[in-house]
């Protein structure tokens, strides 16, 4: 084994539907507020999505905003907000030594169907064509962005992960630390899926799309009317450093990533795999040295579609089994399904367990489906455990691919 | 358009493109670049918007022309003789 540096969190900068700030964003989730709303896009219609309301204008000029894309605006004011939290001034800081590692779902949807629906206007004359079209939709874009506006250096791109990459960007940035390649990361996902309406047709033709009279209550994992995802924008970045660097400065330690896992299910585009993601969970628990049992809250993926929820909750029975230790939870029931911020944010919203010992619960669960019934789900209230240890989050996406991070709590001295 | 119209069609384009600047006293003699904060990304969006509202195509050789208020008025006042004035900002 390789004696790698220990990496720790030491800042939360995000952006969620409900809440735009790490206490604002706890303190909902605590007390069962829901970000999703009534949501209308070109084409598509009316639909419901999770909508986020953080000001852009407070980190990016105004032509800024309009020149780059809603994901770097996201990015921006993420990486603004965690470099605050953590109490770091970049001008104290080489920036060359900064990293930046984004996960994406996807990006460029939402630019490419602005200009087409652009020039459809001119009778699709492609010299109405924007030459902004491009700097918007490379994939490195929210990165990039987030470079320009902090003036930093160092290696900076996204990793495009379909609804795992959350987790996928905390990952990458822990290993640029570890390697030595930078010396402070800004890590996790970003999501502007809400704008392109191409994401709402195709869950919608796919039978996947959550429909329910009241927005609130449209995101229901585990329950049995669950009926599809709710879509989400948001973001979450997280400060990382060495853990020596960290203690050097006297920072904050929201807790350190001891495992993490990503790995694929190769059986299916859409549908998930119960044993690749049994895998990828153990192959976390493995890398952090730690038995299922010592897991206090598992943070799940499930995104409210009938069978997804029942093909994780499969291969959670599997692993954690009647594990008396464990809690489950899941944050899509509050947000809606946040794309590739979703992993960066759920983790996110679980972090102040360590502090204060409870874990939020998952919310419009009227009916559990019996299939969903797993040993120690926190359902519809919060729940207080006590000491919590360690805190596992899982992410996965299309095209079979897996994410999962176990994030122990920190304790000095 | 009149001329003063036209200079009134170029600030409302560049105030749309770059809201944080102020267009209102800018000098018509002065380079745009030297009073404002437009580089050459806006200059094209400038181009853009005058084809999108007014239907002017102003070719890339000739995009020296328009480097002052002055020389937006002569290059794009006959061009702009028949149109009516849009303002973009508000639109």
């Amino acid at each position: 084994m390789i004696d790698l540096p220990r990496v720790v969190i030491t800042g939360i900068g995000l952006t969620s539907p409900n809440g735009n700030s790490l206490a604002e964003y706890r303190k909902n989730l605590l007390a069962g507020v829901s970000g999703v709303q009534p949501y209308e896009i070109r084409y598509f219609g009316k639909t419901l999505a999770g909508i986020c309301d953080f000001d852009a204008l407070r980190y990016q000029k105004r032509k800024e905003v309009r020149r780059g894309t809603r994901a770097g605006s996201i990015a921006v004011f993420c990486a603004n907000e965690t470099l605050a939290d953590a109490g770091i001034d970049l001008e104290t800081r080489d920036r060359n030594r900064v990293g930046i590692y984004i996960g994406t779902t996807e990006h460029g949807n939402v630019e490419t169907e602005a200009e087409v629906f652009n020039i459809s206007q001119y009778g699709y004359d492609c010299s109405y064509w924007s030459h902004h079209h491009n700097p918007r939709t490379v994939a490195n874009n929210p990165a990039g962005e987030v470079t320009l506006n902090l003036g930093i250096g160092g290696p900076a791109y996204c990793l495009g992960g379909a609804c795992a990459a959350g987790n996928l960007g905390l990952i990458q940035g822990m290993q640029m630390l570890q390697l030595g390649q930078v010396d402070l990361a800004l890590a996790g996902g970003v999501s502007e899926s809400i704008h392109t309406f191409g994401i709402f047709a195709s869950f919608n033709a796919q039978g996947a799309l959550a429909t329910h009279a009241d927005p609130t209550k449209a995101s229901r994992p585990f329950d049995t009317a669950r009926n599809g995802i709710v879509v989400a924008e948001g973001g979450a970045l997280y400060t990382l450093e060495r853990l020596d660097d960290a203690l050097a400065r006297g920072a904050r330690i929201y807790g350190e990533v001891v495992g993490h896992s990503v790995n694929s299910d190769a059986t299916d585009f859409v549908l998930p795999d119960s044993d690749g993601q049994n895998r990828c969970m153990r192959l976390a628990l493995e890398s952090a040295g730690i038995e299922p049992g010592e897991i206090d809250v598992l943070s799940t993926h499930a995104t409210s579609t009938p069978s997804g929820d029942t093909v994780e909750c499969r291969a959670v029975r599997e692993v954690f089994g009647d594990e008396p230790r464990v809690h489950v939870n899941n944050t899509k029931s509050f947000i809606g399904h946040a794309m590739g911020a979703a992993g960066a944010l759920e983790l996110a919203g679980n972090l102040p367990s360590f502090e204060d010992g409870v874990v939020h619960a998952t919310i419009n669960v009227d009916d559990l489906d019996p299939e969903c019934d797993l040993r120690g789900l926190v359902l519809n209230e919060p729940r207080r455990i006590g000491e919590v240890e360690h805190v596992m989050n899982m992410s996965f996406g299309m095209l079979g691919i897996n994410s999962a991070v176990v994030v122990k709590k920190y304790h000095r001295g | 358009m009149t001329p003063e119209e036209v200079v009134v069609a170029i600030k409302d384009i560049i105030q749309t493109i770059a809201p944080d600047e102020e267009v209102d006293g800018l000098d018509m003699n002065e380079r745009l670049r030297d009073q404002i904060e437009l580089d050459s990304m806006d200059f094209l969006d400038i181009v853009m918007e005058l084809r999108k509202l007014y239907g002017v195509q102003v070719p890339e050789e000739d995009y020296k022309e328009l480097g002052t208020l002055q020389g937006c008025v002569d290059y794009l006042g006959p061009k702009l003789a028949d149109k009516e004035l849009h303002c973009a900002s508000r639109a």
